[in-house]
C-alpha cells in the first residue's frame, strides 16, 4: 500500500486545491494515468500517477486545499490483497455489520476519542477502531494523528524560518521555499521576507479579467494576486540567486520561411506550421550539442537532463504567465510539435495542464514575436539554467557577400546561468540554432 | 522615577544603600537594621559603617551567626508592628534561613486568612567577582523569584540602590533586595533629594531597535557596555533593566521584543531553571510571532563558582560573550 501525495508542481507551489477526482476507489491505475485535477496558484493541472495499482481509498475530498506532500489517496500495488493493519481496510469494518449500509452510519467511538478527533482535526471514519466491537478509542485517534504527522513530516523538508518571518510570509503570501535565509543558521528572517515581498502593490491588485473558464469558484482577483505572487517569488529568486549572462544574435530566416511556405502548401489548413515551431525544433536540436543549457541548478551543482523538455512561455489572458513543457521536443517532428504547441496553449488557457508538464521543463523558450517585440531579455525560471528568447521576424537590411538585401530576420537572445555554463558555450548554443535554421529541411 | 534635583552628589552604590537605610531610620522609628556584623564592624561590605554610632545598638543590632534565628526574629518583629531591615551577608548563607523566608514570611498572610502581613525587608549581597569561591559567590536570586508571597528586587543603579529601600519598607509584604557585591564600589552621581522609586517596573535604560538585551543587577553595566560596543557597528541594542525579579514586568519586556524582534537575556545565575529561562519562556509565550531569531541567554557556567581569578571571570557573563550572543541572534542581518 502506498500513498499518493499532493505533488509539487513547481518550486513556487506549497499547496493545491483538489478540484476533481478522476478516479474512484477500486479503479486500477497505471503509470501516467490522470487521477485528479488540482488547482495551483497558477492553473488547474491534471495530475498523473506514477505507479500502477488499485485505488484503495480517496483521503481528500474534492474542493479541499492541502499542502504539498499531503496524502491524497491510498494505492495498493497490483497483486496486494490485504492492506496493512495501520492503513485500515475500507471494507468489512466490523461496524458495517452492525449498521445496515443504507443508513449513513456514524463510526462508533468513545467520547474521549470524539473529543480528540475534534482537537486533532481527524475524521473518525478514516480510523480503524481497536476497542470492543471495533469501537474507536482515544488511543486509536492518537495513533492516527501520530501517523499523519509523521507522514507529513517525512515529506516536507523543514524550512528554517523565524516565527515572525513565517507570520509575515503568510500575510504577504510569500513562499518560504523561494526565500534565501540570512539569519542565524541560515534561517529566514523578517528582512528576508521583506526583500522577497518587494512586489509593487499594484501588481498584486491586478484588475479582474472577463471570464475564467474551468477554474472554478476562487475569485478571479484572488487568483490573479496569487499568480502574481508566485511569479514574484520565482522571479525574485532567479534575480537574487542566478548570475545571468546574456548573448544575442540576429538570424536570417529567409531559408526557414521559404521552407515553411513550401511545407504549408502541402498541409491541410489546420495542420499548417507556424515559424515558432521551427524555432522550437532548432532550439531543441541545438541543446543536444550544448547540454550545459539543459537541466537544473540544484544543491550547488548543475544536474544536466538527458531529456529535452522545452518549457514554452505562454501568457495567460487574465495576465500572468505559465511555462509548461513540450516533452522530448528534440525527438518530435514538426507536425507533432505544432499539434503539441496548439494543445498546450489551449490547455494553459482553459486549465488542463498536467503535473509533469508543469515540473519537467528543462529549459524555457519564450517567443514574443506575436506582440511585435524585437528582442527579449529573459529571466531564467529557477531551477532551470537557461532561457531562449525569440523576437518578431521582421524584414531588415542584411549584408551578405558584399550585397545588401532585405531579409526576414529574427533576434535571438539567451539568458544563461553563469554558474552552469560560460559565455563561450552559450555562444556555441546560439550558433548551433542559427546553423539549424539555415537547413530547415533537416529539422 | 525621581525628579532630578539641582544638586547632584558624587557617591557610590554602597553609600547610596547606606543613605537609604539612614533615611528610612530617620523617617520611621519602627525601622531598625539587624544582621551579622552590621554594628561594630560596619557590615561585611561596609554598608552600615557609622550607623551604630548614629542610631545606637537598639536600632543597629549585631546578631549571632544564625540566619534562621535572626531572619525569624525579623519576621516576628514585622508581625509585631516593626519595620525591620534584615541584612544577610550573602545569598549563599540565606539558604540557612530558607525555611523562615519560604515557609513563614511568604505564607503567613495566606495562612492567617489575610489577618497578618509581614512588612519585612531582607537585604543580601549576591554574585561573583571577588574571589570568594563557591560558598559565597552564587547568584541565587532567581530561586527566590520563584516564590509567591514575596517581592524580589535587584537594584543595579545608584538611583535604585537609594530609592528602592523606602518603597520596600512601605510594602506590606516581605521584600528581598539583592545587592550585587561588585556593584558596591560603583561610582556615580545621585540627586541629593532622590525620591522613592517604584519597585514593580522594568526600565529601558537604553533605547534601541535591533535587539533587546534583558538583564538586571550585576550584569547590568556589562550589558550597557555591550550595547555601546554593538553601536560601533551600527547595531542599536535596547537594554532593559528588570529591577524587579518578582513580579516580572511582562509589559516592558514584551513591548520591547515586539519592537526589536530579538532578545538576549543576560543573567549571572546558572542557565538551567534560571530567571533567564523564565524571561525566555514569557517571551515565547507572549511574543512568539514577533520573534525573528531564537531567544538567546548569556548565563554563568554551570559549575560551582571557581576561586581562581581567571576561572571565576570565565565562569560568569562577560562583555565579549554578551556582544557575541547579540551578534548571533542578529545573524548576517544588520
Amino acid at each position: 500500500m502506498s500513498e499518493f501525495l499532493m505533488p509539487s508542481l513547481g518550486a513556487d507551489m506549497d499547496a493545491g486545491t483538489l478540484l476533481e477526482w478522476r478516479i474512484k476507489p477500486g479503479d486500477s491505475v497505471k503509470r501516467g494515468d490522470i487521477v485528479a485535477l488540482v488547482d495551483t496558484d497558477k492553473a488547474a493541472i491534471e495530475i498523473e500517477v506514477f505507479e500502477a495499482g488499485k485505488i484503495e481509498k480517496l483521503l481528500i475530498p474534492e474542493g479541499e486545499k492541502v499542502p504539498v506532500g499531503t496524502p491524497l489517496a491510498l494505492i495498493s500495488p497490483p497483486g496486494e490483497k490485504q492492506a496493512p493493519a495501520e492503513l485500515k481496510p475500507t471494507k468489512e469494518e466490523p461496524i458495517l455489520e452492525v449498521a445496515p449500509k443504507a443508513v449513513v452510519e456514524r463510526p462508533r467511538a468513545t467520547p474521549a476519542a470524539r473529543k480528540h478527533e475534534l482537537e486533532l482535526g481527524l475524521e473518525l471514519s478514516d480510523i480503524q477502531g481497536t476497542g470492543k466491537h471495533g469501537v474507536i478509542t482515544k488511543e486509536d485517534v492518537e495513533h492516527a494523528a501520530a501517523s499523519v504527522s509523521v507522514a507529513v513530516k517525512e515529506k516536507e523538508p523543514q524550512i528554517k524560518a523565524s516565527p515572525l518571518a513565517r507570520r509575515l510570509a503568510k500575510e504577504l503570501g510569500i513562499e518560504l521555499a523561494a526565500v534565501q535565509g540570512s539569519g542565524p543558521d541560515g534561517a529566514i528572517t523578517r528582512a528576508d521576507i521583506e526583500r522577497a515581498a518587494a512586489v509593487p502593490e499594484k501588481a498584486v491588485k491586478a484588475p479582474p479579467t472577463a471570464k475564467k473558464p474551468a477554474i472554478p469558484k476562487t475569485a478571479t482577483a484572488d487568483k490573479q494576486a496569487a499568480m502574481r505572487r508566485a511569479i514574484a517569488a520565482a522571479m525574485a529568486k532567479s534575480k537574487r540567486e542566478i548570475p545571468h549572462y546574456y548573448l544575442s544574435t540576429h538570424i536570417d530566416m529567409s531559408k526557414a520561411l521559404a521552407f515553411l511556405e513550401e511545407e504549408n502548401l502541402q498541409r491541410p489548413l489546420p495542420d499548417r506550421l507556424l515559424p515558432a515551431v521551427l524555432l522550437l525544433k532548432a532550439s531543441a536540436l541545438a541543446i543536444r550539442k550544448v547540454p550545459e543549457m539543459n537541466g537544473f541548478w540544484l544543491d550547488d551543482g548543475f544536474k544536466p537532463s538527458d531529456d529535452i523538455h522545452l518549457g514554452v512561455g505562454i501568457s495567460l489572458r487574465g495576465g500572468g504567465l505559465i511555462a509548461p513543457a513540450i516533452h522530448n521536443a528534440d525527438k518530435k517532428d514538426l507536425g507533432s510539435l505544432m499539434t503539441d504547441l496548439r494543445d498546450l496553449v489551449a490547455r494553459s488557457r482553459s486549465g488542463g495542464l498536467r503535473s509533469s508538464e508543469m515540473t519537467d521543463a528543462t529549459i524555457t523558450v519564450t517567443n514574443m514575436g506575436d506582440q511585435g517585440i524585437e528582442t527579449v531579455y529573459g529571466v531564467i525560471y529557477p531551477p532551470q539554467v537557461a532561457l531562449l528568447g525569440f523576437g518578431k521576424i521582421t524584414e531588415r537590411p542584411w549584408a551578405e557577400a558584399g550585397m545588401v538585401g532585405a531579409r526576414p530576420v529574427v533576434h535571438l537572445t539567451l539568458a544563461a546561468d553563469h554558474r552552469a555554463s560560460d559565455g563561450h558555450r552559450g555562444g556555441l548554443f546560439l550558433a548551433a540554432i542559427e546553423r539549424l535554421l539555415q537547413k530547415p529541411e533537416e529539422l | 522615577m525621581s525628579v532630578k534635583s539641582a544638586t547632584m552628589l558624587k557617591t557610590t552604590y554602597r553609600e547610596a544603600v547606606r543613605e537609604a537605610i539612614r533615611d528610612a531610620m530617620r523617617r520611621d522609628d519602627r525601622v531598625f537594621l539587624m544582621g551579622e556584623d552590621v554594628g561594630k564592624y560596619g557590615g561585611c561590605y561596609a554598608v552600615s559603617l557609622g550607623l551604630l554610632e548614629e542610631f545606637g545598638p537598639e536600632r543597629i543590632r549585631d546578631t549571632p551567626l544564625s540566619e534562621a534565628a535572626f531572619v525569624g526574629a525579623g519576621i516576628g518583629a514585622a508581625l509585631g508592628g516593626m519595620r525591620p531591615i534584615v541584612e544577610v551577608m550573602t545569598v549563599n548563607f540565606s539558604l540557612l534561613a530558607l525555611d523562615q523566608i519560604v515557609n513563614t514570611a511568604a505564607t503567613i498572610l495566606h495562612m492567617s486568612g489575610g489577618q497578618f502581613n509581614v512588612p519585612l525587608v531582607i537585604r543580601m549581597a549576591t554574585g561573583a567577582g571577588r574571589q570568594l569561591a563557591a560558598q559565597h559567590s552564587h547568584s541565587l536570586e532567581g530561586w527566590y523569584a520563584h516564590i509567591p508571597g514575596i517581592k524580589v528586587l535587584a537594584p543595579a543603579t545608584l538611583e535604585d540602590a537609594r530609592g528602592m529601600l523606602w518603597a520596600a519598607i512601605e510594602d506590606p509584604d516581605p521584600v528581598l533586595i539583592f545587592e550585587h557585591a561588585m556593584l558596591y564600589g560603583q561610582e556615580g552621581e545621585l540627586a541629593e533629594d532622590v525620591a522613592a522609586v517604584d519597585i514593580d517596573k522594568a526600565v529601558i535604560r537604553r533605547a534601541g531597535s535591533d535587539v533587546s538585551l534583558i538583564t538586571y543587577g550585576g550584569t547590568f553595566y556589562k550589558t550597557m557596555q555591550a550595547a555601546a560596543e554593538l553601536a560601533k557597528d551600527g547595531i542599536e541594542a535596547e537594554v532593559i533593566d528588570l529591577r524587579s525579579l518578582r513580579p516580572l514586568d511582562n509589559g516592558t519586556i514584551l513591548d520591547s521584543v515586539r519592537r526589536t524582534h530579538r532578545a538576549v537575556i543576560i543573567d549571572e545565575g546558572w542557565r538551567s531553571g534560571s530567571l533567564a529561562a523564565e524571561v525566555s519562556a514569557r517571551i515565547t509565550e507572549g511574543a512568539f510571532y514577533e520573534l525573528d531569531a531564537p531567544v538567546a541567554r548569556v548565563c554563568s557556567a554551570e559549575v560551582p563558582m571557581p576561586y581562581a581569578k581567571h576561572l571565576e571571570e570565565a565562569a560568569i557573563p562577560q562583555l565579549p560573550g554578551i556582544v557575541a550572543a547579540a551578534r548571533e541572534v542578529l545573524g548576517t542581518h544588520v
